[in-house]
């Protein structure tokens, strides 16, 4: 959904891999975790746990809460408050959560 | 836990130079921060902006640097990745940082909790592909990227303009601007004209930018209703009415924008009292000329206090800087008088030009009454139509209806549905926004894994040490 | 200032006052329901939402039984209210849990609950469990969990809902609910009560005073005494998860739209109402304790609500002997006991003998504990 802008001044971009739901992609190290899933077109980005809507980034300041994805194995995590790290493991939510070994694996 | 004289929230340009202030008349002064580098949203990234994009977002956004290069070399105790999550009576401020809860207490606090962007409840604004304008910037700020696709902007105000600008300067394609200002405040705008001829340069730069857009043939459209936001799984277009005529553009991204708002979370929890702003239809804190709001130990600067804009937010940061150097017994009244002569002067200077800026570019009242099938609450899903129902029910209020309804349950603890669920209720019970007030806020000011909150108890008594050495960022040890 | 006539008036729209409504207008009365402002100290808010029978009335052998009656109306007095409103109310009673974390919290809750069922007179069936059989009822159980006690008469209900429905349930039956409206004075006049708010005045020869803790002041309007005192609980709420966990325990619950709920604190903090680090902590390190995997759930909500307790736990029914039609209705549990304020209580409000088990529900009782 976004692209990186074209630009002849030297840059200083530290681009690492990262993995979304197992794919591997490319990031900015230190750039917001959601400004990465947006410029791999991860939309939606997430599907709600009330009725299943698809949802994607609103505020990329942390207020609106629509940037929730699963980090590292911790679920609902605000990606645009998460800077990007290398090898960092991402997995997009459909619905809610599940809570350890529980409930999830009844889906 | 560390005590510190003075403990400002929010690393902006506001609590930057009020942490200054403090500092440098000597008072040990911490700075908490949810980003990992000062800033703010209006300096976001400013240190380590991609090179690319400095010239598009221009000198007044790297003109941050010169505050944080301050901050820098100052004495002020930086905490940055830290999410306060609640502050007690006796001013202890508990904050996550890596997922750890720890706690510090204050003598005085400053908020300089900023901005956000006013909530622009229309149909289909939940989908994917729209964004506040304002988090467009924040793309370019901290990721150096624009919208891949087509590009609407729906809304008003200076942000828009300069949003648009910068999209169109950095490749991104726009299909148009369709501004929801009334016409009418155009001439109502105008009585406050020759006041805005003294704020520096404002106008000038409007003028500039919307010569910018036009020049970039971005084409204008005007609405007095919402906009449809279409789509299913993402947004694939808007259908809107510009001068009586339907018209529908086929559209990627649409980026809505509709002025900024006090972010009033944390002066609420900390019940505060507020009131409502009708230039600005927002509510803000009470403060006094010098940002003190009703309790005695707390100080509030910046935009959070009444939106003013960045420049304005640094002169009151000094203000506010002083007003707790005073509290604390540093600074006489005289001497106070004294040292805020300056920055008192400036803010001024900045302000004139608001009552311009909030009456051009008011808010349309289609924003505040959103058609009964809208969803006003994002969390929970609950509609304008549901919103009303509960007004019927015998509702007077926001807490009674969040009870019955679930709106302003959900994660983002009613920061999204806040000012429209309470403009519901005061229309549908036709009384005043103030009788009908606003949401109860609860701690957690954010959301706290449920493990970091037991242990927060145990990590307060055992003290944060490392938070008491000067000038030191736990974060990047 | 207009005047509004009704067969009863009740003062408290919480859960309490809202189940006298709603019981009164089935019975074909007509009733104004005045509340307070949107702000109000509201117990039903803070409300852990248990429909609970484990453990109460280890003081009263009359407390029990009640306990016990209401929850076996509960089935039916939801069904009922669904029909009438269309809200579910997200009834479930297959039995609660009370998990312990040390032997002696369980050996103390068996001598309780044994107590209980030797003099109840009725049965009482509960069963106190190993932590294999815990383990066999709920998944996730931590290793600190020692043991616990089932009760299959347990359940829960969705509080907000309940409400809900109950005020939906007040405007279909023909009542009138106002909110706003906090009482002032009470006068008797002419055959009636006239009750004073800064905007109207009410009038019925009936009035119930179901206000919570404001039964203190209101009380004395009519002869009669609420000695209440606020205990502050907190509640924590998690975000939305799939279902997890089958059975409520006394300390955690999970909600029908997959919220997970957590109390439970007793603090005695007079009218305050916030939330202090200190007992958040303690409630989640509880939690964290008896149901690991939970860690990691995001905390969105933290209440402190004030309970109405009084000295002995115990609720007060009574009625002004001074000033027949004028009762007071001050009680802790709402949501266990709304089908025995809906139904059993209404019938004595209306006139009929006062039940004997609730005979003794009166606050006299503490001039007696007061020596």
């Amino acid at each position: 959904m976004f692209k990186l802008i074209e630009s002849d001044a030297p840059q200083r971009r530290r681009i690492c891999e990262i993995f979304v739901d197992g794919e591997p992609c490319q990031a900015m190290i230190g750039e917001p975790l959601a400004a990465a899933l947006l410029k791999a077109n991860c939309v939606p980005m997430r599907y709600t746990p009330v009725s299943g809507a698809p949802r994607a980034p609103l505020c990329m300041m942390g207020v609106c809460f629509e940037c929730l994805v699963e980090v590292d194995g911790t679920p609902n995590v605000q990606a645009c408050a998460t800077p990007v790290r290398e090898g960092m493991h991402v997995r997009l939510i459909h619905g809610a959560r599940s809570i350890g070994q529980l409930g999830g694996a009844a889906q | 836990m560390s005590t510190f004289d003075v403990v400002v929230i929010g690393a902006g340009p506001s609590g930057i130079t009020a942490a200054l202030t403090a500092a440098n008349r000597g008072l040990r002064t911490a700075l908490i921060d949810e980003q990992l580098s000062p800033g703010g949203q209006i300096y976001r990234n400013v240190d380590a902006v991609d090179n690319g994009m400095q010239t598009i977002l221009g000198p007044e956004y790297l003109h941050g640097r010169t505050l944080t290069t301050r901050l820098q070399h100052s004495t002020v105790t930086r905490i940055q990745g830290a999410s306060v999550w609640q502050i007690s009576d006796d001013l202890e401020i508990a904050y996550l940082q890596a997922g750890v809860s720890k706690t510090l207490s204050a003598r005085h606090l400053i908020l300089a909790t900023g901005a956000m962007e006013r909530p622009s409840p229309m149909p289909g604004w939940t989908l994917p592909g729209v964004m506040n304008a304002g988090a467009a910037q924040i793309m370019m700020k901290t990721a150096a990227a624009v919208p891949s696709g087509d590009v609407v902007l729906v809304g008003d105000g200076p942000l828009l303009l300069l949003v648009g600008k910068q999209l169109l300067d950095a490749g991104a394609s726009i299909k148009g601007l369709i501004q929801t200002s009334p016409i009418a405040q155009a001439g109502k705008a105008m009585r406050h004209l020759p006041k805005a001829l003294l704020a520096p340069g404002y106008l000038i730069k409007g003028l500039r930018l919307l010569t910018h857009l036009r020049a970039g043939r971005v084409p204008f459209f005007r609405t007095d209703e919402a906009v449809n936001i279409l789509g299913s799984d993402r947004v694939r277009g808007v259908s809107f009415i510009h001068k009586g005529q339907r018209i529908e553009l086929t559209v990627d991204t649409v980026l809505l924008h509709h002025g900024v708002i006090p972010n009033v979370q944390i002066t609420r929890m900390l019940r505060l009292e507020h009131r409502w702003d009708v230039d600005q239809q927002t509510w803000k804190p009470c403060c006094d000329g010098h940002g003190r709001s009703s309790n005695p130990s707390i100080t509030i600067c910046g935009d959070g206090a009444g939106i003013a804009g960045a420049l304005a937010a640094e002169a009151s940061g000094a203000i506010a800087g002083l007003d707790a150097c005073f509290a604390l017994g540093n600074l006489s009244e005289g001497e106070r008088q004294k040292l805020v002569r300056r920055p008192a002067r400036a803010h001024r200077r900045q302000l004139r030009i608001r009552p311009f800026l909030d009456t051009l570019y008011r808010a349309p009242e289609w924003l505040s009454a959103p058609l009964d099938e809208t969803v006003v609450c994002r969390c929970e899903e609950v509609t304008a139509g549901q919103i009303r129902e509960m007004a019927r029910l015998g509702c007077k209020g926001p807490n009674q209806t969040k009870f019955f309804s679930r709106s302003g349950m959900g994660p983002c603890q009613g920061r999204m549905c806040g000012l429209t669920v309470s403009s519901i209720l005061a229309a549908e019970n036709g009384v005043s926004i103030e009788e009908t007030g606003y949401y109860r806020i609860r701690p957690p000011l954010k959301p706290i894994p449920l493990l970091a909150l037991s242990q927060a108890r145990v990590a307060r008594s055992a003290g944060t040490e490392r938070n008491s050495q000067p000038n030191e960022d736990p974060t990047h040890e | 200032m207009t005047k509004h006539e009704t067969d009863f008036i009740v003062v408290g729209g919480g859960v309490v006052g809202a189940s006298i409504a709603y019981g009164l207008l089935r019975r074909g009365l007509t009733v104004n329901l005045l509340d307070e402002g949107d702000d109000a100290f509201r117990a039903a808010r803070g409300n852990f939402g248990l429909v609970w029978v484990q453990g109460k009335g280890a003081n009263s052998t009359a407390y029990a039984r009640w306990t016990v009656q209401a929850a076996a109306r509960w089935q039916s007095f939801s069904s009922a209210l669904a029909a009438l409103t269309g809200i579910d109310v997200q009834l479930q009673q297959r039995g609660g849990l009370h998990l312990c974390l040390d032997n002696s919290e369980l050996a103390r809750r068996d001598e309780e609950l044994k107590g209980i069922a030797s003099t109840i007179g009725e049965p009482y069936p509960y069963e106190i469990l190993d932590r294999k059989a815990v383990q066999h009822r709920v998944l996730g159980v931590g290793p600190d969990v020692v043991g616990g006690s089932f009760c299959p008469m347990d359940g829960h209900a969705n509080p907000l809902r309940l409400l809900k429905a109950m005020h939906a349930a007040v405007h279909m039956l023909g009542g009138t609910h106002v909110p706003g409206h906090h009482v002032e004075m009470i006068e008797y006049r002419s055959g009636a009560y006239e009750l004073k708010t800064p905007h109207a005045r009410f009038r019925a020869p009936r009035i119930v005073l179901a206000a919570g803790l404001g039964n203190r002041q209101l009380a004395p309007m009519v002869g009669l005494r609420a000695p209440v005192e606020p205990i502050r609980g907190q509640v924590l709420v998690c975000e939305r998860a799939l279902p997890f966990l089958d059975l409520p325990t006394l300390h955690v619950r999970q909600t029908g739209d997959g919220g997970i709920q957590i109390g439970d604190s007793k603090e005695d903090v007079g009218f305050d109402d916030g939330t202090s680090l200190e007992q958040m902590s303690q409630i989640a390190a509880r939690a964290v304790r008896c149901f690991p995997d939970i860690g990691n759930l995001n905390v969105v909500r933290a209440w402190g609500a004030l309970r109405v307790m009084t000295g002995d736990g115990l609720p007060i029914y009574e009625e002004s002997s001074d000033q027949p039609g004028a009762f007071v209705i001050s009680c802790h549990s709402g949501i266990t006991l709304a089908a025995m304020h809906a139904e059993v209580l209404v019938h004595w409000l209306c006139g009929n003998p006062k039940p004997d088990l609730i005979t003794g529900f009166n606050a006299e009782r503490f001039d007696v504990q007061a020596h």
